[in-house]
């Protein structure tokens, strides 16, 4: 972000070099008197869902409900025994991890040539693409559906995977970091006699891994979480993504909450403990989808 | 930044006299290039993402059931939409939907990015409970949701019963199933909000504050008259965001109400789907779907537009 007048004075202004008071004191902060109870709103559903995830039967239908008696695994080996977890699970990463490697091959290379090559044409792409940023997913589904029927790809991983490989947003972002980098690290290499390609491979890409960690942690989650496209493009139980095929295994579980909840613990493990493992980057990444 | 700008210009510099014979031969190279590195990309776009939108709205002068070939219908389909009931039902109930949700998020969201900015010991715990829901699916979200709505067993109803206040239908009361599910809603995006605001914040220069202290200023004003108007450029963007997602909102009516009680939760894309994959009137879905993008599109450049002319301080 640019700076802004008000910024300017301060920084040139306020270098007294003062520092803030309190820091580490002995007394803990009132602030966790708002702090606790906040974080206990936010994780109550979550919470709620483990606990009911490892109750019995009778358990889940006290009321009012109370916490249970114990560990009660066996809801787990049901909702894994009744519905393909593993299999949905399977498909889910498949799908994620293509629409990954798609985005990051395609983005750059198109990011890098909106950026750095002049060819003819290349106003024209861009603000063709750019454009598509705008459109909302739910015009696009209806004929987006008959082209991949005329693909024979409907009900296949391949219709999930198809429309994600390369995103606007990711062509956008990449560019975006392109024409930050300065010219002279690229004409360096050029000189030496390195392709375009190569200078791109060898030099570019090697600058740009927290850009790129960013570009596959926003796909990832997006193509992971997606549930619309899904719901309209596989029937097939096999072929259902975990989203998918958690909606259908409620639908068939709707009275029995403990193996419901399990399924539902378990559509959420992979995703919840990347995130508790790597925090900070989730949150780099989240915020840097709202500022480019 | 800068810098960048800078070495970027240098690099603009006209050529020495030396260089420019090759020049040609560069260029065509350069177009060789330049359409083989966009193309694969430009491709995939145009195919899911360009194409489509002038196909839809083909589709919206149709009547389709997009598994055979449509007939040409002129305009009915939106003649049709100026006098279908639920219709105007749908589009009445996204905007209370989104006049509910995007502020509330919003409002909430600010007082809590300042917490999470202070220096406190687990603050790392404190942002984590707030952030986890935001990587929840919403299927999840709508499962849980469920559970803790649940009239007959769930908690809410429970501690309204213990409180001695009257019980609540929730997602099974027309009056309170929207409502509802802004509240599911505000859980599961609240986090996104405050990530924005709390990077917001993190780029307040120190020095400012100091600067302000210094001056004899107290934090809470400190708050009101520097962090405030700082999160001006957070909030256009939130707003423009969230209202667009508010105004697409699907996955989470599908997963807990699926539009009910007697279509008291039905929003415009819940619409739109029910239209094309229950009914198998793809042309009228295509016309809703028309209709929602010029929404979004006006929308988004009145609010843009706006956040422009009301930013405190202008981004240079």
């Amino acid at each position: 972000m640019a700076e802004t007048a008000a910024v300017r004075t301060a920084r040139t202004g306020g270098a007294a070099g003062h520092r803030r008071s309190g820091g580490r004191s002995g007394r803990p902060s009132p602030l966790h008197l708002v702090l606790v109870p906040l974080s206990a709103l936010m994780l109550a559903p979550l919470v709620w869902m483990v606990l009911l995830s490892i109750s019995t039967e009778e358990e889940a239908r006290r009321f009012p409900p109370g916490l249970p008696s114990g560990v009660h695994w066996q809801n787990y080996l049901r909702a894994w025994s009744e519905g393909p977890f593993g299999h949905w699970l399977l498909n889910s990463t498949i799908v994620a991890v293509s629409c990954v490697v798609g985005n990051l091959v395609f983005c750059s290379l198109a990011g890098y040539a909106f950026a750095r090559i002049r060819f003819a044409g290349s106003r024209v792409l861009f603000i063709a693409v750019l454009a598509t940023l705008m459109v909302p997913f739910q015009i696009v589904m209806l004929p987006t559906l008959i082209v991949l029927r005329h693909l024979h790809m409907i009900d296949t991983l391949g219709a999930l995977i198809a429309p994600n490989l390369a995103t606007p947003f990711g062509v956008f972002l990449l560019r975006q970091f392109f024409t930050a980098i300065p010219k002279e690290l690229e004409e360096a290499a050029r000189i030496d006699g390195a392709g375009r390609l190569r200078t791109l491979v060898k030099v570019l890409l090697p600058l740009m891994g927290p850009i790129l960690a960013t570009l596959s942690i926003l796909t990832f989650l997006s193509v992971w979480n997606d549930f619309l496209w899904p719901l309209i493009a596989v029937q097939s139980p096999g072929n259902m993504t975990i989203q998918l095929g958690l909606q259908n295994f409620q639908g068939a579980h709707l009275t029995n909450w403990p193996v419901l909840m399990a399924g539902t613990v378990t559509s959420q493990i992979p995703v919840l403990v990347l995130f508790v493992l790597a925090q900070r980057f989730f949150v780099r990444s989240i915020a840097s989808s709202g500022f480019k | 930044m800068t810098t960048a700008a800078t070495a970027d210009r240098v690099g603009h510099r006209p050529h020495p006299p030396g260089r420019t014979r090759g020049r040609d031969r560069v260029r065509r190279a350069d177009h060789v290039a330049g359409w083989a590195f966009v193309s694969p990309a430009v491709l995939l776009i145009g195919l899911f993402g360009l194409v489509p939108v002038i196909w839809s709205l083909l589709l919206s002068f149709q009547q389709t059931d997009l598994t055979s070939p449509g007939t040409w219908t002129g305009a009915a389909n939106y003649r049709r939409m100026m006098h279908d009931p639920v219709f105007w039902q749908a589009a009445r109930q996204t905007v209370f939907y989104s006049v509910l949700f995007v502020p509330i998020t919003m409002v909430l969201a600010i007082p809590i990015a300042v917490l999470l900015n202070q220096k406190v010991r687990g603050m790392t715990f404190y942002r984590m409970a707030v952030f986890v829901p935001v990587v929840t699916s919403t299927v999840a979200t709508g499962v849980i949701f469920s559970w803790l709505y649940n009239p007959q067993l769930g908690p809410i109803n429970a501690a309204l019963a213990k409180l001695g206040l009257p019980q609540q239908g929730f997602f099974q009361s027309p009056a309170e199933a929207l409502p509802s599910v802004v509240v599911m809603t505000v859980w599961g995006w609240l986090g996104f909000a405050v990530i924005i605001y709390l990077s917001a914040l993190q780029n307040v220069p120190r020095e400012l504050m100091e600067a302000a202290a210094l001056d004899g200023c107290g934090r809470v004003r400190a708050f009101w008259r520097i962090e405030l108007p700082l999160l001006a450029p957070a909030s256009a963007f939130l707003l423009v965001w969230l209202t667009i997602n508010a105004l697409q909102l699907f996955d989470e009516v599908y997963v807990t109400t699926k539009g009910g009680p007697l279509h008291a939760s039905t929003v415009l894309v819940y619409y739109l789907y029910q239209q094309a994959f229950v009914d198998f009137d793809g042309g009228y879905a295509a016309a809703i779907g028309a209709v929602l993008f010029v929404v979004i599109l006006a929308v988004t450049v009145v609010q843009l537009w706006l956040g422009r002319r009301t930013s405190p301080y202008e981004v240079s």
